[in-house]
C-alpha cells in the first residue's frame, strides 16, 4: 500500500470517527453544564421513575424476545427445510414493519382491541399483551434476518436428517440441535430487539404504558440537561449489550463453521 | 425371506422419474452398494429406505415389516452422510450418545456404549473434542460411531468418503468394511466410485437413469457386465461395434479384421451389427492370443503400476486401449509404431445392439 492510499484510509477513518463521536461528545458536554458537575446524572439515577421505566421496558423487551424467537425460529427453520419457495414472501412479510409506521400499527391495534370479543386495550394486562405483540412485529425484520443468516451457516437439512435417523422428534431437533447452533444469531437478534424496545416511544405512549421511551420524552419536555444524561446512559447500556454479543459469540462462531471437511 | 426388501419402488418428482421399478432383496448382514453416476437415483433410493423421501409406489420392508409409511425417527435405520452432519454444538461423546439419550437410556449405559464405540473407531481419547477440532476422516469415523450407537437394523452410508482425500479414503473404507463384518449389520452404501463399490460390497446394484442395470457380485459385475452401460461404467472398457459373420461359431468382423468370441452370438443374426467389449487388461502386445488386430500406436500413458497403450486400428477409425503391468524391463512401443495386439476369445463380451455412445462418452457422462 503506498503512502497516499494509506493517508486516504486514515482520512476516512478520522472522518468516520468524528461523525460517530462528535455528537456524543456534544451531548456529554451539554449534560456537564448542569452544576455541580454530574448533577444531571445524579438527578436521573435518583429519580425512581428512571429505574421503574427502564425495568419495565427491559421486562417487555425480554418477553418480546421470547415471543419473537418462539415465532421466528420454527418458521425460518421450516421455510429453509421444507418450503424454500416461500422464502421471498416470508421476507416480505417480515419487512412490513419498515413500511408500516408504528403509529398506524398502534391505531390498528387500538381499533381492533378496544371492543369486540377481545377488549385487551381496556386493561393494564391486556395493554401489556398488546405492547409485547406490537414490539414482536417490530422485531421481525431484525430477528428473521439474524435467524435466517444463522440457518444459512449450518447444514440444516443434514443435521435434521441425522437427528431424525437417530430417533429425534421435531421439538428435540429444534431445542437440542438447531437452536444451540443459532446462538450467535439469536443473540444479535435479541440485542437489536432489546435496543428497539427500550427506546420505542410511539406505541408505548398510545397504549399508555410506563415505558422508558415516553419517560425520556417527558424528561425532555421538563428539563434541560437530564435528557442528555439519560441518552448517554442508554447508549452505554447498548454498548454493554454489544460487548456481550461478541463475548458470547467468540466461542460459538468457531464451532458452527465445522460442518465440512477440514 | 430377505432382511431388507425393496419391492416395485418408484419415485417421481413432478414429471421426472427419479427411480423406476426398483427391486432388491438384501440378506441379513449383507453389504450392498448402489453404484452409478450423479442423478441415477441411487441416493433417492437410499433416502427412501431412511424415510426422508416417500416412494410414489412400492414398499420398503425390514425384517418382514413394512416400514414404507413410517417416519424416519421410527425406523431404527442408522445413516452416515457425505457432509458428516455432526452436531457442531456437541462433543464427540455428545454426538455418539445422542441417539441413546433420545431413547432415554440410563447415563451409565450411554457412557459405556460411547466408550465402546470410540474404541471401535480408534478414537478413545477424543471424547471431549468438538467436531471442529477433528480432521475430516476423524469426523466421519465419529459419524459412523453415532449411527452404530443405536444398534440400527440397517446402516445406510451416503457417499461417506467423497469429501476425504485419496489415502484416508482407502484406510477408512477398509475400516468400514471391517466394522460392518464384525457387527454383521446389513449395510447399503451409495457411491459413484466403482473402486469403492468393487472392494467393499457383497453385491453391487449398478444404476442408470433411475433403473437398475445389473445386480451382482463385484466379480460378476466386472467380468460379465449385463449392458454396455455397466461395462463402460465399471472399470475401463473398449466398447466397439462389430458385424456378426458366423453367429453359431461366435465369428465377428471388427474394423475389417476377423475375431472370434468364446460363445455363440445369440442376440443377433449373421450380418447384423452388435456391441462388443473387452477390458484393456485382457489385451496384450504381440501375437500370443487367438484374436489378432493390427494397428498403429497413438500414445502411451504411465498410470503407476499400469502402462496404457492406445492403438489406432488399421482403418484408423477405432482406438483400442491395451493395459500392461509396469515393469522396469518393459519395452514400450513408440507412438506411430506398427503393432499387433492379441486377446483370447474369452475376452470378447458380446453385449447388445450397437451403442448410441462410445465408451469414452459414457465414462465422461459418469
Amino acid at each position: 500500500m503506498n503512502r497516499l492510499s494509506r493517508l486516504a484510509w486514515w482520512l476516512v477513518f478520522i472522518v468516520g470517527f468524528l461523525y460517530f463521536f462528535l455528537p456524543l461528545l456534544g451531548t456529554f458536554a451539554f449534560s456537564m453544564r448542569s452544576q455541580p458537575l454530574f448533577s444531571a446524572y445524579a438527578v436521573v439515577t435518583d429519580d425512581p421513575q428512571f429505574a421503574e421505566t427502564l425495568i419495565y421496558s427491559f421486562i417487555v423487551g425480554v418477553l418480546t424476545i421470547i415471543v419473537s424467537i418462539a415465532l421466528i425460529v420454527p418458521t425460518a427453520y421450516w421455510v429453509r427445510l421444507r418450503l424454500p419457495r416461500l422464502r421471498p414472501y416470508i421476507e416480505f412479510i417480515t419487512l412490513l414493519p419498515f413500511v408500516i409506521p408504528p403509529i398506524i400499527l398502534v391505531f390498528g391495534l387500538l381499533r381492533t382491541y378496544s371492543g369486540g370479543p377481545l377488549p385487551l386495550a381496556g386493561s393494564d394486562f391486556g395493554s401489556n399483551v398488546l405492547l409485547v405483540a406490537a414490539y414482536t412485529v417490530l422485531s421481525f425484520p431484525y430477528m428473521y434476518r439474524a435467524v435466517d443468516t444463522g440457518l444459512r451457516a449450518i447444514d440444516v437439512q443434514s443435521l435434521t436428517e441425522a437427528s431424525q435417523s437417530l430417533g429425534a422428534g421435531w421439538l428435540r431437533i429444534l431445542v437440542q440441535v438447531i437452536i444451540p447452533n443459532l446462538r450467535v444469531s439469536l443473540l444479535s437478534g435479541a440485542f437489536l430487539t432489546l435496543a428497539i424496545v427500550v427506546g420505542e416511544f410511539t406505541i408505548a405512549t398510545f397504549l399508555a404504558r410506563p415505558a422508558f421511551g415516553p419517560y425520556i420524552s417527558l424528561l425532555g419536555g421538563n428539563k434541560a440537561y437530564e435528557p442528555a444524561a439519560v441518552s448517554l446512559i442508554s447508549f452505554g447500556l447498548t454498548w454493554i449489550a454489544m460487548g456481550l454479543i461478541s463475548l458470547f459469540g467468540r466461542g460459538a462462531r468457531t464451532r458452527v463453521q465445522v460442518v465440512g471437511a477440514r | 425371506m430377505a432382511f431388507l426388501e425393496l419391492s416395485g419402488i418408484q419415485k417421481r418428482f413432478g414429471e421426472t422419474s427419479a427411480v423406476i421399478d426398483f427391486n432388491l432383496a438384501a440378506e441379513r448382514g449383507e453389504f450392498v452398494s448402489f453404484l452409478g453416476p450423479s442423478g441415477c437415483g441411487k441416493t433417492t433410493t437410499l433416502r427412501m429406505i431412511a424415510g426422508f423421501e416417500q416412494p410414489t409406489a412400492g414398499t420398503v420392508a425390514v425384517d418382514g415389516k413394512d416400514i414404507t409409511r413410517r417416519a424416519p425417527n421410527q425406523r431404527n435405520v442408522g445413516m452416515v452422510f457425505q457432509s458428516y452432519a455432526l452436531f457442531p454444538n456437541m462433543t464427540v461423546a455428545g454426538n455418539v450418545g445422542f441417539g441413546l439419550r433420545v431413547r432415554k437410556q440410563p447415563k451409565d449405559r450411554v457412557a459405556k456404549r460411547v466408550t465402546e464405540l470410540l474404541e471401535l473407531i480408534h478414537l478413545p481419547d477424543k471424547a471431549d473434542r468438538y467436531p471442529y477440532q477433528l480432521s475430516g476422516g476423524q469426523q466421519q469415523r465419529v459419524a459412523l460411531a453415532r449411527a452404530l450407537a443405536i444398534e440400527p437394523q440397517v446402516l445406510l452410508l451416503d457417499e461417506p468418503l467423497s469429501a476425504l482425500d485419496a489415502k484416508i479414503r482407502v484406510i477408512l473404507r477398509n475400516e468400514i468394511r471391517a466394522i460392518q463384518r464384525s457387527l454383521g449389520i446389513t449395510t447399503v452404501y451409495v457411491t459413484h466410485d466403482q473402486e469403492e463399490a468393487l472392494s467393499l460390497s457383497d453385491r453391487i446394484v449398478v444404476m442408470s437413469e433411475g433403473r437398475i442395470e445389473q445386480i451382482g457380485s463385484p466379480f460378476e459385475v466386472y467380468n460379465f457386465p449385463a449392458t454396455s452401460f455397466v461395462a463402460s461404467f465399471v472399470g475401463t472398457l473398449n466398447v466397439m461395434t462389430a458385424r456378426v459373420a458366423g453367429a453359431a461359431e461366435g465369428r465377428l468382423v471388427m474394423d475389417g479384421q476377423p475375431i472370434r468370441a468364446a460363445r455363440p452370438v445369440t442376440i443377433a443374426p449373421d450380418g447384423a451389427n452388435v456391441t462388443i467389449a473387452f477390458r484393456p487388461e485382457m489385451l496384450s502386445m504381440g501375437e500370443a492370443g487367438a484374436n489378432r488386430l493390427r494397428g498403429t500406436v497413438q500414445d502411451v500413458t504411465f498410470l503407476g503400476s499400469i502402462v496404457r497403450i492406445r492403438v489406432h486400428l488399421a482403418s484408423g477409425a477405432t482406438v483400442v486401449s491395451v493395459d500392461t503391468f509396469n515393469d522396469p524391463n518393459l519395452t514400450v512401443p513408440e507412438a506411430g509404431a506398427e503393432v499387433t495386439i492379441s486377446f483370447p476369445p474369452e475376452a470378447v463380451l458380446v453385449l447388445e445392439a450397437p451403442p448410441a455412445a462410445t465408451a469414452e462418452d459414457l465414462i465422461a457422462e459418469a
